[in-house]
């Protein structure tokens, strides 16, 4: 094969680069010996991750998220298996209308979301905490979750069911014995992914989240003060890689769940 | 009273304003190997998963074994099913898939293995109770889907299409095993296949249908020897048809052949017993016969080769006779010592009035 470089290559290359760039700055400044974000660098230091454990105020923060994360992985997937269940077993009026506005909120702009929830959530007298910065998380997660489940319930052969069904099994005792295991990669897939987009969604849970900020709230908050810049590189680094393995063991299960159910893969996120 | 194991009165099903099964009656008798044979579409299956339950009918009655069960769900019905996708639980070992239907019975863990054990002999499968489901070849999982359904000793086996995945060599050798396992499990099964040969290799006896409803319900012989309509004689085997005048009727019929000639025929020939209207003959290609030197036909007639199709033990020939509009087709037995005819060759056809159906 002879190889030559061609124009998209170069714009391929290029794309890359300034994806990746910024997130590759993170952990190298990150280690960097100097409260100063610039070239050169200056030394080697774990310092700032040290620094990490004594702000208070930032374990809150961590504790909140995760809370918050949970929580919204778990709700947005449940109604996904509801909504993803229906919508590829059964056919009722206006179903594509139906999912077609469960779907709106995967392309509707976050400040939209975030700016009108406040609205009607003052407009309510409902007081802003962490259950509505969930109620948002939520909102903008269960598209998600249908979609990675809608492909796990179109996956299963529906002679499955039938077939625990007439072998004397009830509705309920097929599902929990044959749909559920083999659509679970699905469902840890969509807990993964929706954890992993609550943890790192400003827009709505800056608007919704009152007194007790979430992680990327309360950075935000921190960027004001440049001594306080690089341990949050630190703390950019810990949250990159630890979303880059959340989705990788997402994909994992996705995946695995093809080819346990002995579908062809159409293509997923990753 | 009604001694069926299945009896189907007059059964109606509807998808919308689609017209899916139209008036069904049948009585499918215990320990019968009973096939729904037609072309997809007919409606075969649709009545194959009322049976089963997994479908509801609009109106009529079905009743298994005494039983009215428009109130039945799948699960309480003496019937399982053998899946045209087999149906395997990819997450279960072949043991599991098979003991599936065992869970809800009130017996013990040893007596659910030996049981297990029992049902996987039955299907030549002892010692694969460990594999994993997904491990196994289409005829293995097909063999899986037996034993699970037989499992629970159901009194009606249903199986949809479950030969259809194989291959032609693994087709054939399970059709055979699918009749010893009949016989020896002794229990109604119903097939649904497009496949006429399948069905007439297999079945006790056979319902052709035709858009949601039954053209005709004999056993193989006389579906193939007495079909009641032009459509039943076509979709099984190869029939000629040739245009016929009816000349006289009583006691049989008098019918008049362009190129043939005249012929009487015992009314059971004419087995769709209608009477008027345009006429038209069957002839099946093995009714037909070359004549070779020295050989006399009980009525003859000259032809001229077309078309030659070889084979192997048989050869196919498109014969033309003046007279007769369509090419007819004819097969021969390949006999050592005996040439094969060549295209434009000239031969002298045998044939019986004794083998023509008569359609109105």
């Amino acid at each position: 094969m002879r190889k030559r470089i061609s124009g998209l290559g170069i714009y391929a290359v290029a794309y890359l680069v300034f994806l990746y760039l910024p997130v590759v700055l993170l952990p190298l400044f990150a280690f960097n010996d100097a409260t100063i974000i610039a070239f050169p660098l200056s030394g080697f230091t774990t310092a700032w991750f040290g620094q990490l454990l004594e702000i208070e105020a930032l374990h809150a923060a961590v504790v909140n998220s995760l809370w918050i994360g949970v929580t919204t992985a778990v709700l947005s997937t449940i109604l996904g298996i509801c909504a993803a269940r229906a919508s590829a077993r059964f056919e009722f009026p206006a179903k594509r209308g139906i999912m077609g506005l469960i779907m709106l909120p995967l392309v509707l702009p976050e400040i939209i979301v975030a700016v009108s929830l406040l609205v009607v959530l003052l407009g309510i007298g409902i007081e802003l905490s962490s259950w509505t910065v969930i109620l948002g998380h939520v909102l903008i997660c269960t598209p998600f979750s249908i979609a990675i489940l809608n492909s796990a319930f179109l996956a299963l052969d529906r002679s499955l069911e039938e077939a625990a069904y007439d072998l004397g099994e009830t509705r309920w005792s097929t599902f929990r014995l044959i749909t559920l295991p083999l659509v679970m990669p699905g469902i840890i897939s969509s807990l993964l992914i929706s954890f992993t987009i609550s943890l790192d969604e400003f827009i709505i849970a800056f608007f919704l989240s009152a007194a007790e900020p979430t992680l990327p709230v309360y950075i935000w908050g921190q960027l004001r003060f440049p001594t306080k810049i690089p341990a949050i590189m630190a703390l950019g680094t810990i949250l990159v890689a630890l979303s880059i393995l959340l989705l990788a063991i997402a994909e994992y299960f996705r995946r695995r769940g093809i080819a346990r159910t002995g579908g062809k893969d159409t293509g997923g996120f990753l | 009273m009604n001694d069926a194991m299945i009896a189907l009165r007059d059964v109606h099903k509807y998808y919308g304003d689609y017209h899916a099964l139209r008036g069904i009656s049948a009585d499918i008798r215990p320990g019968e190997f009973f096939s729904l044979l037609g072309p997809s579409g007919c409606g075969k299956t649709t009545l194959l998963r009322v049976i089963a339950g997994f479908e509801d009918v609009n109106s009529g009655s079905l009743m298994i074994d005494g039983r009215h069960m428009e109130e039945v769900a799948p699960n309480k019905r003496p019937t399982n099913m053998v899946f045209q996708s087999y149906a395997i639980f990819p997450h279960l070992s072949v043991a599991q898939n098979v003991g599936f239907g065992l869970r809800r019975l009130p017996i013990d863990e040893a007596e659910k293995t030996r049981r297990i054990g029992e049902a996987l002999e039955m299907v030549g499968l002892a010692g694969f109770g460990e594999r994993a489901a997904t491990a196994l070849s289409g005829g293995q999982r097909q063999r899986v889907a037996l034993a699970r359904a037989l499992i629970l000793k159901p009194k009606v086996l249903l199986l949809d299409e479950p030969l259809s995945a194989l291959d032609k060599k693994l087709r054939e050798n399970m059709q055979v095993e699918l009749i010893k396992l009949q016989r020896q499990v002794g229990i109604t099964f119903i097939l649904v296949t497009h496949d006429q040969e399948e069905a007439l290799v297999m079945s006790d006896r056979i319902a052709v249908m035709f858009d949601g409803g039954i053209a005709q319900l004999d056993d193989p012989e006389t579906l193939y020897r007495r079909p009641k309509t032009r459509a039943v004689a076509d979709f099984i085997g190869v029939m000629n048809f040739l245009p016929a005048t009816v000349t006289g009727e009583g006691d049989g019929y008098q019918i008049e052949m362009p190129g043939l000639g005249r012929a009487s025929l015992t009314a059971d020939q004419a087995p769709g017993a209608a009477s008027g209207g345009p006429a038209s003959v069957g002839l099946r290609p093995e009714t037909l016969t070359v004549l070779f030197e020295g050989q006399r036909g009980e009525r003859e007639v000259e032809a001229l080769v077309e078309e030659v199709v070889y084979y192997g033990d048989m050869t196919y020939y498109d014969m033309r006779i003046e007279g007769v509009d369509d090419p007819i087709t004819l097969s021969m037995r390949n006999v050592p010592g005996r040439d094969v005819l060549e295209r434009g060759a000239k031969a002298r056809l045998g044939w019986s009035p004794g083998a023509l159906v008569l359609f109105r």
